[in-house]
């Protein structure tokens, strides 16, 4: 008689072959309804926030599951990994680089119901009918394709939108007031000897090499072309000024990540640095001073906005439009201003925000009552204003918007000697 | 099932490990070495085969300063981890009497591992900082009157992070090779009339050779291999080969990330061979 012994090997054997069964022919099970939805949003931590995810569930009952990365692993995964995500939250310069890769899909303007309402910037680039159109890579030059599966760009409203925008702002130079003790007018002051060792800019190249190019003008070092657009000799040029100052020891750190920047403000290890708005808003929360200084040259601005996946079809694919529907219609716009941000769809936004939120954020008015983040903290109390005034004040002077250049290899790799320098 | 041949069992012994070291270890390294060929634009991979990665890295003059500045944080790593690895371990085997003792003080060595590797960095920064814990001290005792710069984003920071963490991949090889060391042979080199320096230098130290070595080489691939440990007490201002691979990965640019991990895998190797060529660690084991 054969007897059978169940030997370690068999049951690994056997276990193996069933998990392998399991996954493989697992039947396919579809969503019945919107509410068994998950979407997966990707993107930087700017607008990848908690409270918009429990907001989504409460308000259109699907689930957004959110991953926050920093700009370049966004641009990494959104130009290499298309089935990671659904929706790509990313800036407009990191379209220019990916939207050609064509792993995402173009949105139909007519399913956007407030499309109308969106601000010129991000239509045909004006602010205003007068405005004239600021350097680098504008929203709108990147905002259009052709046709549902376009990968070009097109200059004017096709009616099919590469990203549906969310979220945009000026940055300029943050500064500690209290450790400075005089007026700051011009991005020049970044180089200047006073601050030897105690400034800073950011180590990502797309961004900072835009900050350099505003301090150099501001220099009267050279007048760029387009500072979002460089040639070899004025990348070269831009930063050997800057190598010669990290040589001196003007900086005291570079910074990759938001959580970095405010460290450096709110220890003093650096008093004058390119920073982004919520990090002001950071420093100042731990009652520290802390300004967003509006200089002379103007603005260096930036523009978001959401991406579907092109594997997105279906159900998914309608939620994800409910999702931005949602997103313009004012409560995500109100969350975000009350950070300093500024909504694609203003008008709508005023409706989740106070008069006084509204006054103070939006049209550059003294607060009439405190100021708080949306988190609670206070942030300017009575009769204070925001740094450098109103919606138009602000946005009307932008300079140049991030951009990737023609030549963003090669200042790439001019970028990682500038580093090891 | 039928007997199998003593040949064949040992191979299929074998296999197991033979599989795991070619799919996690082989396979990868020749996958890196096959990109490094390749092209890359921003947003796509491109396989080839040219030299153009190489060209560029060859080419650059960062490139080479980039990779002394590698061997100096190894070297200046490696001489301190080893003079205070060496000293602990020394104190651990020969002044320590009893075992509960040793192990009890070792255990302590091994707190601080306890937490993580970026933890125990980052903790620096704020005590060295301009307003750190270090400075105020020193101005409070009337050592200085200005805080110190160089403490923090300098060599000084990167280097004082490197042997703060690696420190104890010397205490534990060579702690083993002296446990290892017959107490007789101490005591006769002590009946010969050797004094106490000539027994750490003609008896300790050649028997620790093995114990050295593989302290050393843990540091030295660690801190060649290290970049984060860079960015942040260097506050991204200096660069170590590691931090040129992350920032070509950062940027997409896979294949001249794996040509530069290609030239410092090699340089690794070539360093370890040196190494051993000094001691056979497999026959004094």
């Amino acid at each position: 008689m054969k007897t059978t012994k169940i030997s370690r090997r068999g049951v690994l054997k056997g276990g193996a072959a069933f998990a392998a069964g399991s996954t493989l022919g697992a039947p396919m099970i579809w969503a019945q309804n919107i509410k068994d939805v998950t979407l997966r949003q990707f993107g930087t931590g700017v607008s990848n926030l908690n409270e918009v995810g429990q907001k989504v569930k409460e308000d259109l009952g699907f689930t957004l599951e959110m991953t926050a990365l920093d700009t370049d692993s966004v641009t990494q995964r959104a130009a290499t990994q298309p089935n990671s995500f659904d929706i790509a939250d990313i800036e407009y310069f990191i379209c220019k680089k990916v939207w050609p890769a064509g792993n995402l899909q173009a949105m139909d303007t007519s399913k956007i119901k407030n499309y109308d309402k969106i601000v010129g910037i991000f239509r045909d680039g004006k602010l205003t009918p007068e405005s004239t159109i600021a350097q680098g890579t504008a929203p709108h030059t990147v905002g259009f394709t052709s046709g549902p599966d376009g990968t070009d760009f097109v200059q004017e409203e096709s009616g099919w939108m590469t990203l549906i925008p969310t979220i945009y702002n000026a940055d300029t130079l943050g500064i500690r007031p209290d450790l400075i003790g005089r007026p700051i007018k011009n991005w020049s002051e970044l180089l200047n000897p006073e601050f030897k060792g105690k400034a800073s800019i950011l180590d990502i190249s797309s961004i900072g090499i835009m900050d350099m190019a505003m301090v150099i003008e501001s220099m009267g070092e050279h007048t760029y072309g387009d500072k979002g657009n460089m040639t070899k000799d004025e990348i070269d040029m831009t930063l050997a000024i800057f190598t010669e100052a990290k040589k001196a020891g003007q900086f005291r750190a570079f910074w990759k990540s938001f959580d970095e920047s405010v460290n450096l403000m709110a220890s003093g290890e650096v008093v004058i640095q390119s920073m982004w708005s919520p990090a002001i808003t950071a420093v100042k929360s731990k009652g520290i001073e802390c300004v967003y200084q509006p200089l002379e040259e103007g603005y260096r601005s930036w523009g978001g906005g959401i991406g579907l996946s092109k594997a997105l079809t279906g159900l998914e694919r309608d939620a994800a439009y409910e999702y931005i529907n949602w997103y313009l219609d004012g409560w995500v716009g109100g969350f975000l201003m009350r950070q300093g941000y500024y909504s694609a769809v203003p008008e709508t936004s005023k409706n989740y925000m106070s008069e006084n939120e509204w006054g103070y954020w939006f049209e550059g008015k003294e607060a009439t009552d405190v100021i708080t983040s949306p988190f609670g903290d206070p942030l300017a109390q009575v009769g204070e204003m925001r740094d450098g005034g109103s919606f138009e004040q602000r946005m009307g002077s932008v300079a140049c918007w991030n951009s990737v250049m023609d030549q963003n290899q090669y200042m790439v790799r001019k970028w990682n000697e500038f580093i090891a320098a | 099932m039928g007997r199998m041949r003593a040949g064949t069992v040992a191979w299929l012994q074998a296999a197991p490990m033979a599989f795991v070291l070619l799919v996690f270890l082989v396979a990868p390294i020749v996958m890196i070495t096959i990109v490094s060929f390749w092209q890359a634009t921003e947003f796509s991979i491109i396989p080839a085969f040219d030299f153009d990665n190489y060209e560029f890295l060859f080419g650059s003059s960062v490139t080479y300063r980039v990779f002394l500045n590698t061997f100096k944080y190894a070297l200046i790593t490696w001489a301190f981890t080893f003079v205070i690895g060496f000293t602990v371990a020394y104190f651990l085997a020969f002044h320590v009497r009893t075992l509960t003792w040793q192990i009890t003080l070792f255990l302590l060595c091994t707190i601080p591992f306890w937490t993580s590797n970026i933890i125990r960095m980052i903790s620096w920064i704020p005590f060295l900082g301009r307003n750190g814990i270090a400075n105020s001290a020193l101005i409070s005792w009337g050592v200085i009157d200005e805080p110190l710069e160089w403490l923090l984003f300098s060599d000084f920071a990167v280097i004082l992070a490197f042997v703060h963490l690696y420190t104890l991949f010397m205490v534990v090889p060579i702690f083993n090779t002296m446990m290892r060391i017959d107490k007789s042979l101490i005591e006769a080199a002590r009946d010969a009339g050797a004094n106490g320096a000539q027994i750490l230098w003609n008896v300790i130290v050649p028997l620790c050779k093995p114990g050295i070595m593989i302290g050393s080489i843990f540091v030295i691939t660690l801190v060649m291999g290290d970049f984060i440990t860079v960015r942040f007490m260097s506050g991204s201002q200096s660069a170590n080969v590691g931090r040129l691979i992350s920032n070509d990965i950062a940027l997409l640019q896979y294949p001249s990330a794996a040509a530069t991990a290609v030239v410092l895998l090699l340089t690794v190797l070539i360093v370890i061979a040196i190494m051993l060529r000094f001691v056979d660690i497999r026959k004094e084991l």
